[in-house]
């Protein structure tokens, strides 16, 4: 019973770290200074006119005195497919797309899977009479060919990544053992519930039944070990995916939003102006000469001197 | 010879020796007539004293000439500052200007490698590892984990680790200056890291905390503009002079008077010239006076310090330098009260003033910025000029300068010049924002210390002369005049050293120039003949 009220424990310790870590890096990113701009074109929310070829409302005469337009179809139509069929990837770098397209999509299968089958069994508890019955049946078959093909994919995707990063020259150069062990971490993960999984004695119980376990605290419920492995490996690997690179998901919103497509003009009044005033009166340190940061000017005050001329306006 | 794989630990390397070596048969291959990498230039090798004197062991070549230190307490006080730099390039208050992208980037490479792709300078150089756009960035990513982060044995395992010593800091010091910073890596990026930027905030460090940058952009580049008002050396005296006499030879040349207004008080437009156009390409700021005044506009251009030339090298190292000179600009159109900044043919000058500079000019000094691409395009097609297309019948094809097309979005302006008045006009591919540098982007086209020419056009350069030679293959025939429109002068720079140095002019009469030549070239006001064929 220890076991699996630790079991437990772990399973539910995971999901707010998760999602505590993910909002620590997410606020933190959010709360940057705005930077200067950086933009790279396309940006797809131009006009559509000009997004097809990447131009900007700098193509246009006098382009201040005209509204300048955000195309949310455009920006949509970019995302998504990104988002989740690797566009990019697979325009630049296809042999890579074979192997992160499958990774990337078995987890989303994995991850909707578990949703489905969590609200399957939260459904079944609260109101059973809403998934007896055919509606059953179809989210039983759902989260199950679902979570097998996520498996499958994922799995597949993640040694054909391991298996390239150990035998292509090029990736191997910049390969860490840290690398090795997320890859392997995922394998190892979905190996464990699977192989579990499977293993199961007859009449034991299955998913839905472990799902109304885990939520309703059922401490009475005996797990195959590999699948008590499993569970506890993939709430350590939940915990721990926000606290690496692989927290990318998070990263890719700032990358595209607030720096790839981030076009905003600053306007007089506006609010950008606002912060950057704020930001001139930071007080830097920079130790070359010609900067003439001591740490007692601003920025505002070095940029408005002339080093070239003894330090004058 | 097998050459041996470049490792990252290999930057560390106390050895005063470069890591590498390239030979021509090394190099991406070259189309027709530059086939064979056996009659291309030798490499001339660096000389003895300045590898004595310099730190020059990264390649064949050196940019910065960091003198050797003398001491080992010596390098370890540079190394000190390198921490100290490295730390500040992480701090809002010392680099809120570029914090969140860096910051992203450094956290989230996922070492895929699809930028290398995208590099021109890797695949010219025959994908040499040391030119891959992450090998530099996974160095500094290194010692970010490391010093700025503090990780200890588990980020080291997490990160990889890097031996932090003089060798590597000299040796990134010059690797910072073997990217044009054209970003077409970022492009491609699926997560959005971005190695271009880490070559910019690299310079950065250098320059704002150890003093360290390439002489050509800081001495006699920001330094010189803020001193005398320009990067050439001229100021307002001799601009004026200079500008009188274009006046007067274009006058003489088209048949057309032209004369160029100087601070007028309230002119709609004040039109700021990259000052190197006055002296190596005169026919371009005349062009544009003649086009200016043929078509009613009320322009003006300024004599106050920095305002006659839209030149901005801070843009490529330095935030501080940048901003000043940002702001003299900005101060130069409000004085003279003009209702917009119109940028001459200079890519880095119109994303310096339109782009970088946009969040920090504030107030009155938020003076609006626009392309003289748009604007000449409105003249163009607003048929404001007589103009005659069959004038420009000869094949004609448009460099995209990465500052104006891949980063500011200013595509399509020039390409509607060109196809109304160009008859002949063939793309390269790719081309828009999907083009290549001109390999003399971020400063290289004027850094000319030591051998970097060499480097310049044999690496940096290759894939656009590539691009070149196959635009114009089935007419390279000498005896048919060729013209790539380059509507920028650091890329204008490039072409003019890089054709001359494969004797392009000679040999195949291929010939550069800018926009706005073409326009005047086309106006049937004008004498027939402004582009003239000749060298320059």
């Amino acid at each position: 019973m220890i076991m699996v009220i630790l079991l437990y424990a772990v399973i539910y310790a995971a999901a707010p770290v998760f999602l505590i870590a993910c909002t620590i890096r997410a606020v933190h990113y959010a709360r940057l200074p705005i930077h200067l701009r950086w933009e790279l074109y396309p940006v797809p929310h131009e006009e559509p006119a000009r997004a097809k070829h990447g131009g900007s409302y700098f193509e246009a005469t006098d382009w201040w005195e005209k509204p300048i337009p955000f195309n949310l179809v455009g920006e949509l139509k970019s995302m998504l497919p990104e988002m989740i069929f690797q566009k990019g990837l697979w325009e630049f770098n296809r042999t890579m797309w074979f192997f992160s397209f499958p990774f990337h999509f078995g987890l989303y299968l994995l991850i909707g899977s578990t949703a489905l089958l969590m609200a399957s069994a939260l459904l079944s508890l609260l109101a059973p009479q809403l998934v007896s019955g055919g509606i059953g049946l179809l989210f039983h078959y759902a989260y199950a060919v679902g979570w097998l093909a996520g498996a499958a994919l994922t799995v597949a995707g993640a040694l054909g990544l391991l298996i390239r990063r150990l035998t292509d020259k090029e990736l191997r150069t910049y390969t860490v053992p840290g690398d090795i062990f997320n890859l392997l971490f995922f394998v190892v993960t979905l190996g464990c519930l699977l192989t579990g999984y499977l293993l199961q004695e007859q009449g034991a119980p299955r998913a839905l039944a472990l799902a109304q376990g885990v939520l309703t605290f059922d401490t009475t419920l005996r797990f195959q070990p590999l699948l008590a492995t499993g569970l506890v490996l993939s709430a350590l690997l939940t915990a721990y995916i926000p606290m690496t690179h692989m927290s990318h998901f998070i990263a890719k919103y700032f990358t595209y939003h607030t720096v790839r497509w981030d076009d905003r003009p600053s306007l007089k009044g506006g609010v950008l102006e606002k912060r950057v005033a704020e930001y001139l009166t930071y007080r830097p340190r920079w130790a070359a000469p010609h900067v003439g940061a001591d740490g007692s000017r601003t920025w505002a005050d070095i940029v408005f001197t002339n080093p070239a001329r003894g330090g004058k306006k | 010879m097998k050459k041996e794989k470049l490792n990252l630990s290999d930057m560390s390397k106390q050895e005063k020796k470069p890591l590498i070596h390239l030979e021509n048969e090394d190099l991406m291959p070259l189309p027709p007539p530059l086939v064979e990498p056996g009659k291309d230039h030798n490499w001339p090798p660096l000389s003895t004293q300045v590898q004595e004197k310099y730190e020059c062991f990264l390649d064949d070549t050196c940019a910065v000439s960091v003198p050797q230190p003398k001491s080992r307490e010596e390098e370890e006080e540079l190394v000190r500052k390198f921490l100290s730099g490295l730390e500040k390039l992480f701090t809002k208050e010392n680099n809120w200007t570029f914090l969140q992208p860096l910051l992203l980037t450094m956290e989230h490479c996922a070492k895929c490698q699809t930028c290398s792709e995208a590099c021109h300078i890797f695949e010219a150089s025959g994908r040499n590892e040391l030119y891959r756009p992450t090998y530099r960035s996974e160095i500094v990513r290194r010692l970010y984990f490391k010093y700025v982060k503090r990780g200890g044995l588990v980020s080291a395992w997490q990160h990889g680790d890097v031996k932090l010593n003089w060798p590597l800091v000299a040796r990134l010091i010059e690797l910072s200056y073997r990217c044009n910073l054209c970003r077409r890596c970022a492009q491609t990026c699926p997560i959005g890291a971005d190695n271009g930027l880490v070559a910019h905030e690299l310079r950065k460090l250098f320059s704002q905390e150890m003093g360290i940058a390439a002489k050509e952009i800081h001495d006699n580049g920001s330094m010189l503009q803020l001193k005398v008002g320009s990067s050439t050396g001229m100021n307002k005296e001799a601009v004026k002079d200079n500008i009188a006499f274009i006046d007067e030879d274009i006058s003489e040349k088209t048949g057309v008077g032209v004369k160029t207004p100087w601070d007028v008080e309230g002119a709609d437009i004040l039109l700021i010239h990259n000052a190197g156009e006055i002296l190596a390409w005169p026919e371009n700021p005349g062009a544009f006076a003649l086009v200016l005044n043929t078509a009613g506009i009320s322009w003006t251009m300024s004599s106050e310090l920095a305002g006659y030339d839209s030149i901005n090298y801070g843009l490529w190292y330095d935030d501080a330098q940048f901003a000043r000179v940002a702001l003299k600009h900005a101060e130069a159109a409000r004085k003279l009260k003009v209702k917009k900044i119109v940028l001459g043919e200079c890519g880095h000058a119109h994303k310096a003033l339109s782009v970088i500079a946009d969040r920090i000019l504030g107030g009155d000094l938020n003076v609006p910025r626009e392309s003289s691409m748009t604007l000449l395009r409105e003249i163009v097609m607003g048929g404001r000029l007589k103009l005659d297309t069959s004038r420009n019948n000869f094949p004609v094809t448009l460099h995209d300068p990465c500052n104006l097309v891949r980063l500011m979005g200013v595509v399509e302006p020039q390409r509607e010049v060109v196809r109304k008045l160009c008859p002949q006009f063939r793309e390269m591919e790719p081309h828009g924002v999907d083009n290549y540098c001109c390999g003399g982007g971020s400063g290289f086209a004027i850094m000319s210390g030591n051998n970097f020419p060499d480097w310049r056009f044999h690496v940096s350069g290759r894939k656009k002369l590539e691009q070149i030679l196959n635009v114009f293959q089935g007419c390279m025939d000498p005896s048919i005049p060729k013209y790539i429109c380059a509507p920028c002068s650091n890329c204008k720079g490039q072409f003019r050293d890089m054709l001359a140095y494969y004797d392009l002019w000679k040999r195949n009469s291929i010939l550069y120039g800018g926009l706005v030549e073409l326009i005047v070239n086309a106006m049937t006001d004008v004498k027939p003949g402004f582009i003239e064929w000749e060298w320059r």
